[in-house]
């Protein structure tokens, strides 16, 4: 029966869910959406960052007063082996200003406070509840299972996060693959505001992000990462699982991140914190082509569990899909209950905006990014070409000094001027 | 800081059951147990007693990680029940 349903059920409380939960508020609809943790966000991990940019025509409300940590003016990139390092500090003066580009944030704060906006606007919204399975009417998804109890809906929109069960309980997402997933390990450290801004070299709340590449993670597919919060710093690390496998070593990840905050170019931005919550969430690799299937009758998927991320390596995005494709899915749902049809013909305008969107549109052009980074010799060869170049370049010895030219050649010959190299390169153009 | 150390810092509230089955018996034949080296809690270990692998379910920090690294799909995992497991108050 149609009126004792639910307009729809939303299954998971991060930023794709409650975005989908505020706009089909906005539209007028009536929402449940269920969140297993004690809070919305309460089981969410984030690095990181979220770039506001391609937002703001799809929640302008939200942004303007959203709890975020501090907007991000300074990017430092260093590259690593075993002894030394190379480090690159980017900043520009146009980006101290709003509108700002990007911001840390901590999700257990910020999706909280969102849960807070979408229950201002009238949804439900109910922590603790694992959806445990969907219902099913006539070939179609028409509602979800918590233990015994049975909620009936119209739509229900699956917003349960990488590891998506409800997109694999309808075969919409493939099967879970080492190659497609990375796993992230995070650690937030406590500091003062004043101390933060001191050590990064910021401005009163503004913000910096580290990425981190090379023997941090013995060469393997990933990296480390440090963010500024307001009065903490994240810091973590990032490897393949693929690779990881892969991987000839003895390597073991808790040690991997014991050995990234351990090293000087981390443990100078983080010394004296206090350590205040050890993190590990899983993250999509996949890229356009690892995309789950994004509907089916009476369902739609959002966020990371449709598999939206994107490496592009120094940019790695997944909150900024996740906002968006939630707003779209809302919309796609909205016209579906204006139908009162909710099959998969119907749903597939879903797909089609997503499509027409910076989401899939992103995900299209970097749809190579994820084999180019992943070539081994990136990670694995050229920091320490960069490192021993200027080690060359700086040192004086007891004897006479080679001339420049000689001595950097050498080292590219041996690392970059080969056949590899140019392969290494020519792979580039595919990003 | 050891990694059980970190753990403690987490808030988390226990299962009486876990949420983490493993296949015994493919575990005893696994040459490989990625498990044990790739879990950030560093949860898996072979137990003393018995040489089987075994998992502490009660510090699961729930990436899943282990389920996909897992090559001969012994390991079953499922979120643990609504109001239990890690809560994040960073994230």
């Amino acid at each position: 029966m149609a009126e004792d349903k639910m307009d729809a059920v939303i299954v998971g409380g991060g930023l794709a869910g409650l975005c989908a939960a505020y706009r089909l508020l906005e539209a007028g609809r009536q929402v449940i959406l269920l969140e297993r943790g004690d809070t919305c966000g309460s089981k969410n991990v984030t690095g990181g960052r979220i770039y506001v940019g391609p937002l703001r025509k799809y929640v302008p409300a939200i942004l303007e007063e959203a709890p975020f940590e501090r907007p991000v003016v300074k990017e430092i990139v260093t590259l690593l082996d075993e002894s030394s390092s190379v480090q690159a500090e980017y900043v520009n003066d146009r980006w101290k200003q709003p509108p700002y580009m990007s911001y840390t944030v901590l999700r257990a704060v910020f999706d909280n406070w969102l849960s807070e906006k979408v229950m201002e606007k009238g949804g439900f919204v109910i922590p603790k509840r694992r959806v445990d399975g969907l219902l099913f009417e006539d070939g179609r998804v028409a509602g979800v299972k918590v233990g015994n109890e049975e909620i009936p809906a119209n739509m229900v929109i699956a917003a349960d996060g990488a590891l998506s069960f409800m997109a694999e309980k309808v075969g919409l997402r493939k099967p879970l693959a080492p190659a497609d997933y990375a796993v992230a390990v995070k650690e937030v450290y406590r500091l003062e505001a004043g101390r933060i801004e001191e050590r990064f070299g910021l401005e009163e709340g503004q913000g910096a992000a580290g990425l981190f590449a090379g023997s941090v993670t013995k060469g393997m597919f990933g990296g480390g990462f440090l963010y500024t919060n307001r009065e903490s710093v994240s810091a973590g690390i990032v490897v393949g699982i693929g690779a990881f496998l892969e991987h000839a070593g003895d390597a073991e990840m808790h040690r991997l991140m014991d050995g990234f905050t351990a090293r000087p170019e981390v443990a100078r931005y983080l010394r004296g914190g206090e350590l205040k919550e050890y993190a590990a969430h899983i993250i999509s690799e996949a890229g356009y082509g690892g995309l789950a299937r994004l509907y089916t009758g009476g369902m739609l998927v959002a966020g990371d569990a449709a598999g939206l991320a994107l490496n592009m390596g120094l940019t790695v995005r997944g909150m900024d899909f996740a906002v968006a494709s939630g707003v779209i899915a809302a919309e796609a749902a909205d016209e579906a209950l204006s139908k009162g049809d909710f099959s998969a013909e119907t749903l597939s305008v879903y797909e089609k905006r997503l499509k027409e969107s910076f989401v899939l549109k992103d995900m299209e052009t970097f749809r190579h990014s994820g084999e180019v980074l992943e070539r081994p010799r990136f990670l694995g060869v050229y920091p320490h070409f960069l490192c021993e170049l200027f080690e060359a370049l700086f040192t004086i010895g007891e004897g006479p000094k080679g001339s420049l030219y000689c001595s950097a050649r050498k080292i590219a010959g041996r690392y970059i001027l080969n056949w590899q190299g140019l392969k290494d390169f020519l792979a580039l153009r595919r990003m | 800081m050891k990694v059980e150390e970190k753990l403690a810092i987490n808030a988390i509230k226990n299962d009486k059951e876990s949420h983490i089955k493993l296949d015994k018996e493919t575990c005893a034949r696994c040459a490989e147990r990625y498990c044990i080296r790739i879990c950030p809690g560093h949860l898996y270990s072979v137990s003393e007693e018995t040489g089987e692998v075994v998992v502490e379910y009660a510090g699961c920090l729930e990436c899943g990680t282990c389920s996909i690294a897992c090559v001969r799909r012994a390991v079953s995992w499922e979120y643990p029940r609504g109001e239990c497991g890690v809560q994040y108050r960073y994230g």
